[in-house]
């Protein structure tokens, strides 16, 4: 069960984790070295939506495996509308917003129902039906996906300073991380937990249990949205390949890395693993040059045993053991 | 009126195709309660071996055999090894580990027989056509369906009428009291796999001579035939089948009759951008219609 209490260590390790982050953009600067502006921005963009993922996956008990559908609909939406030469940001997040509304009820409404398996299969093939979809829409690049010239226009926040975005993606973050914080002790999370361990008696109890996991599922849902729009934002490109179902997948392997019943873990997650991601595939061996290439070009193949690793001997996650050592339980 | 034959055709093609798949993956989701993503792989690896053997020796059955055999003896090999572990933990395990055999699965492939696609063709037996309800059709795409066809009566009898395949059957009702009657509840799993994964490497060695054979090629046949067993009844073989042609059916005749049909009610630019995303979509909106009435798939497993 999530630790509701704050404990010492995690609280710091979670407050150090989040300076360091806030402090990126400064010592990138000062370095001279822009590109890691960029990279933790992505970094933080997949952190958002593992949180807003987590919501359903480690409190809700809903293994969704079609999350990356969401972050599809916020990077199109982008993408589309500026096609059609909408370049306004708020107009665009809440089209975006909308449209991911609108499909997370739709969805939601048939797959809360669902137990286990079923939840996994059906979340999966709903994605790919939107990836299809995606690939179907030649009007909007199709198959190779579009770039997208102009920024969202924001206007008090100017998204073609990479700093600036740098700042808006922290703060949406923090404000997330803030509001699952609080939500998971409220009445709301309470429910949601409850009916992860035992939904039988929530019913019993008298709680509507199903509205109370298809707003979960929402809510998460729309964490994804917005975090896709900040991803067109950030690599000014919408494509089908951000919703395929491996970034569905590796979604769900940051909130196991991190710790999947903790409000920071996911966030720890997507550090570990994208900086891994990072390392490997520009891995370079002095002494093995061989092997250095091997593993550069069959990267994935090193990441497929890290995920299995990973799921073998340590169900609770990084963070999660942070939160262990620190709380004793 | 032969447009129409054809699509029928290629409809059953596609739909026993799915059901070699769907046969393997819906067994063992009945048995060992696992969900296999790592299915595709094996796929794709009946296709690879199956594609080498036939370049090398030029035998077209001596492929059918090689890729069986293989993929067979690579599921006991991951069956034993690991995937063994996951049977009693949660989905979510089996998921990720499975989605890391398929990461590690395509890498070694890539290795061994590098990044570009191979070809082989169709066996010369098979490399014309043949003349069906007055309409041409090409052989090697109509030796599938008696192929497939031939697999689904054979699986009939082996399920329905031998020794191994009414522990299937119990073992599919209720795991731990086959296990507690004295039967190697283990060693039905793992042959469970075995079978699963031969008709997974059938399937994929089938598909071979009309595709290009490239890693990855078994995620989009394996996210299909999650929505067939869906669709069928999760364990259920008799849903697989029927699942399998249904989908077949409405992916392949979607593909081309929905264009049609919204060419004529919209002019002709809209019908052509909006025909295959309804297409594509179809199946999908199938299966969330289903499973609003029938949770439990159309031909569900009985119990008890």
């Amino acid at each position: 069960m999530a630790k509701l209490e704050i404990r010492r260590l995690n609280t710091w390790v979670a407050g150090l984790i989040i300076l360091l982050l806030a402090a990126v953009p400064v010592v990138a600067t000062a370095i001279g070295a822009p590109f890691y502006i960029a990279q933790y921005s992505r970094i933080m963009i997949y952190a958002l939506a593992a949180v807003g993922l987590n919501l359903v996956l480690g409190f809700g008990g809903m293994t969704s495996l079609g999350h990356a559908l969401y972050i599809g609909i916020g990077a199109y939406s982008v993408g589309i509308l500026e096609f059609h030469g909408l370049t306004n940001g708020w107009l665009q997040l809440l089209a975006a917003l909308a449209v991911g509304g609108v499909f997370a009820l739709a969805i939601g409404a048939v797959v809360v129902r669902l137990k286990g398996m079923t939840f996994i299969m059906i979340t999966l093939a709903f994605a790919q039906m939107g990836y299809f979809l995606a690939i179907t829409l030649r009007t909007y690049g199709g198959e190779d996906g579009r770039a997208i010239g102009t920024r969202s226009q924001m206007y008090l926040f100017d998204f073609s300073n990479p700093i600036v975005l740098y700042y808006v993606i922290f703060a949406c973050l923090a404000g997330t991380l803030w509001w699952v914080n609080r939500s998971i002790t409220s009445r709301f999370g309470m429910v949601i937990r409850g009916s992860k361990s035992n939904e039988r008696r929530m019913l019993a109890l008298g709680f509507p249990t199903f509205r109370y996991k298809l707003v979960a599922y929402v809510i998460s849902a729309q964490v994804c949205v917005v975090a896709g729009f900040l991803l067109a934002n950030l690599t000014q490109y919408a494509s089908p390949s951000f919703m395929q179902w491996i970034v569905s997948a590796e979604l769900i392997i940051m909130v196991i890395l991190g710790g999947m019943f903790t409000v920071f873990g996911p966030v720890v997650g997507a550090l570990a693993f994208l900086l891994l991601e990072e390392w490997l595939s520009n891995f370079r061996s002095a002494t093995f040059p061989a092997f250095g290439e091997l593993v550069n070009e069959h990267w994935l193949a090193v990441l497929g045993v890290f995920v299995i690793v990973v799921v073998l001997t340590a169900r609770n996650g990084v963070y999660g053991y942070v939160c262990r050592r620190g709380g004793g339980q | 009126m032969s447009l129409f034959v054809a699509q029928i055709l290629n409809s059953i093609q596609l739909g026993v195709l799915l059901f070699l798949m769907s046969a393997g993956l819906t067994l063992i989701f009945g048995i060992m309660n696992f969900l296999n993503l790592a299915h595709g792989s094996l796929f794709m690896v009946g296709a690879y071996v199956g594609a080498t053997v036939a370049a090398k020796t030029g035998s077209f059955a001596a492929a059918i055999a090689a890729a069986i055999a293989a993929t067979m003896l690579l599921g006991v090999i991951v069956e034993r090894t690991l995937l063994r572990q996951l049977y009693a933990r949660d989905h979510l395990d089996q998921v990720l580990c499975t989605f890391g055999l398929l990461l590690i699965a395509n890498e070694v492939v890539r290795y061994i027989w590098g990044p570009s696609p191979l070809f082989i063709s169709v066996p010369a037996m098979l490399d014309g056509t043949i003349r069906i309800f007055g309409q041409n059709y090409p052989a090697y795409r109509f030796a599938i369906i008696l192929a497939g066809l031939a697999v689904v009566a054979g699986l009939y009898l082996l399920i329905s009428r031998t020794r191994l395949g009414m522990l299937i059957r119990a073992g599919a009702n209720n795991a731990s009291m086959v296990s507690a009657l004295g039967v190697n509840i283990k060693f039905l799993n793992t042959a469970v796999f075995a079978l699963g994964a031969g008709l997974a490497g059938l399937g994929g060695l089938l598909i071979a001579p009309l595709v290009s054979v490239q890693p990855g090629m078994g995620e989009p046949i394996l996210i299909l035939t999650l929505v067939v067993i869906v669709i069928g009844g999760i364990g259920s073989i008799r849903g697989a089948f029927y699942g399998a042609l249904i989908v077949g059916l409405i992916d392949t005749a979607a593909r081309v009759y929905m264009q049609i049909g919204l060419l004529q009610l919209f002019e002709r630019s809209v019908g052509q951008a909006i025909g295959p995303a309804i297409a594509s979509m179809l199946i999908y909106i199938l299966m969330a219609v289903v499973l609003a009435f029938k949770p439990q798939g159309l031909f569900p497993v009985k119990h008890g």
